[in-house]
């Protein structure tokens, strides 16, 4: 489940080939559509522009996908279209949230690991280690269970289990950046630690990092969804992708499409994010000149 | 330093690992709103005289400072005892000895489908690179990395039951000496779902480890010796594979112990899993605790068994 690469700097042709690179590739391009098509719906929602997510229409229980309801309607008469994009912003957005505080905190403090060695070094790889002795679902259950449920708890709850691994991806790589003469020479010349991180060494792993971010995104949407099938998820009646399969294990057998519209929403996410830091990877990686 | 051999200096690394589990285990639990008071007492808490809210605290430690409620619990768990169900009034050792052998079963099980699905896809894929084959392979991998175990598992329950009219899952749980066939069918559908999650790891790690044994002096040699392409990829490239292959479904280990709460929920099987995820919704802190604990342990020695293993098998890793 992790996966590094040993790419250290942003090749020559610089970020606008990097983005043209990573859609060029097919797994790049399928992604890219996969994710954006998602990320529409989900903003559609967001802005109100769908029907009410919780609107019931009891007159309309049960309906078939059609015209009037894209993915039909579950045993509420509830549009399962508009809440199955409004459960996609709900993961998305507790995706990124839990990406995002991972990612800051795993890297400062993988790069600090790295950089300073010594006690800092010892303390990082301590509570890396903890964190790496739980199953990572396993940890996710029993930090959003210790906290009251709201989405922030949720995503917090998940950012402490994908923290580790931004401190592994982040480290390695720093450990031999701090021996470069570029780095060293910053040294010399008196920048302080923190110039030097900032303005040397954090741009060398940035590439890295992102590609994590992705993947990790993926696994996030994963985390998330299957928190909510086991009721930990944030709370109803927000709709939320994986609520909506464990209510519609009863339904299925009568209307399919409770379960195959939130499943089919989620797979398209979470394949479209591999697809894409699949694709990214090998746009970051130098010994593919073009991609795949 | 005083550990200076690498064999003790990992086995002393994963006892610290263990004891921050510990620490950690505890800060959870502790943050769980409510207490011990509430949670066995239920509303009627609500109820109580400070005079006897504080006696019960007194009762079950609460009015002790954190560090010595913490020796106390890591005490009591050093010594056995786990603690109990408030519930049911039984164990958590009790409880925990009959639940984790059916996960373990699971797991294994798991890893036998995993492993064969995975490796077989992979070497379909590996036989011609870049080719449809390689694509159906491919997607194999993918669709098992995201296809979330919750998603897959109710579906293939549904459809199972409603087509096929089987569901062993409906009936109560056989226990292995009870009723051996009911038992392994009750456990195949989980263990499917568990297994095709982990063969997309093993799938994408052994694809690249055959690619790359493949254009090995060795493999040409063998293939200009005259050997057969069936006996080539099953004698000569397979086994050059095998330790990535080997290390990557052992890093898998964490995946199905988490899994493992899942797909036990969705095919009401009495293992480990169960047992948190029931703690956590009954708010039974001793058992979610303890259990918590004990696959925390079951993880850490796990690894550490691999790692050992490695420096038998490998010596490379003996030198280092």
């Amino acid at each position: 489940m992790t996966a590094t690469i040993t790419t250290t700097g942003l090749p020559a042709a610089g970020r606008r080939g990097l983005v043209r690179r990573t859609l060029g590739s097919r797994s790049g391009a399928v992604g890219a559509v996969l994710v954006g098509v998602v990320v529409l719906g989900a903003l559609a929602a967001t802005l109100g522009l769908l029907p009410d997510p919780l609107a019931q229409a009891p007159a309309q229980r049960l309906s078939a996908p059609s015209a009037a309801h894209w993915f039909g309607t579950d045993q509420f008469g509830r549009d399962v279209f508009a809440r199955s994009t409004a459960g996609a912003a709900a993961s998305l957005s507790i995706a990124l949230v839990a990406v995002a505080i991972a990612a800051v905190a795993g890297t400062a403090a993988g790069v600090a690991a790295g950089y300073f060695r010594g006690w800092s070094d010892r303390s990082v790889l301590g509570v890396t280690n903890v964190l790496f002795a739980f199953p990572p679902l396993l940890l996710a259950l029993a930090l959003a269970s210790a906290f009251t449920r709201t989405w922030l708890t949720v995503a917090v709850a998940i950012a402490i289990v994908y923290t580790p691994i931004f401190v592994r991806v982040a480290r390695g790589p720093v450990l031999s950046l701090r021996e470069a003469d570029f780095v060293r020479a910053t040294t010399v010349l008196g920048f302080s630690p923190l110039r030097t991180l900032a303005r040397h060494v954090l741009p060398n792993i940035a590439p890295i990092v992102i590609v994590q971010v992705t993947l990790s995104l993926s696994w996030a949407v994963l985390t998330e969804a299957s928190l909510s099938f086991l009721g930990l998820g944030a709370p109803p009646p927000a709709p939320s992708l994986g609520a909506m399969v464990l209510e519609a294990r009863v339904l299925v057998n009568v209307a399919w499409w409770t379960m195959a519209a939130p499943g089919a929403v989620i797979v398209a996410l979470v394949v479209g994010l591999n697809l894409l830091g699949d694709g990214l990877r090998d746009a970051l990686d130098p010994r593919n000149g073009s991609g795949r | 330093m005083i550990a200076r051999h690498p064999l003790l200096r990992r086995v002393l690394e994963a006892v610290a690992t263990l004891l921050g589990v510990a620490v950690l285990v505890f800060v959870m639990l502790r943050a769980i709103p409510g207490d011990q008071v509430t949670a066995s007492l239920g509303t009627e808490a609500a109820a109580l005289t400070p005079a006897q809210r504080a006696a019960l605290e007194a009762y079950y430690g609460l009015d002790q400072p954190l560090p010595a409620q913490f020796l106390s619990w890591l005490a009591a768990v050093a010594t056995g005892n786990l603690g109990m169900s408030q519930r049911s009034g039984q164990s958590v050792l009790e409880m925990t000895a009959a639940a984790l052998p059916i996960t373990l079963e699971l797991a294994v099980l798991s890893l036998v489908i995993g492993l064969v699905l995975g490796v077989a896809a992979a070497m379909l894929s590996a036989s011609r690179p870049d080719s449809a084959r390689d694509a159906a392979g491919q997607a194999v991998g993918l669709a098992g990395l995201s296809v979330p175990a919750f998603l897959l598992g109710s579906a293939l329950l549904a459809l199972s039951a409603r087509f096929l009219g089987y569901n062993p899952n409906a009936e109560q749980f056989a226990a292995l000496t009870a009723d051996p066939w009911l038992h392994l069918q009750q456990l195949l559908m989980p263990a499917i779902v568990l297994g095709f999650g982990l063969a997309a790891p093993i799938m994408r790690t052994a694809r690249s480890a055959l690619l790359e044994v493949r254009s090995q002096d060795y493999v040409r040699t063998a293939r200009g010796k005259g050997v057969g392409p069936r006996r080539l990829a099953l004698r000569h490239v397979l086994p050059g594979a095998l330790v990535p292959i080997v290390t990557m479904t052992g890093l898998q280990f964490g995946y199905l112990l988490g899994g493992a709460v899942v797909v036990e929920q969705i095919f009401s099987v009495p293992g480990i899993g169960r047992q948190v995820l029931l703690g956590i919704q009954q708010k039974e802190y001793a058992v979610v605790q303890s259990t918590v604990l004990v696959i925390a342990l079951t993880f850490v020695l796990v690894n550490l068994g691999t790692d050992l293993l490695y420096r038998v098998i490998d010596p490379r890793v003996r030198a280092s």
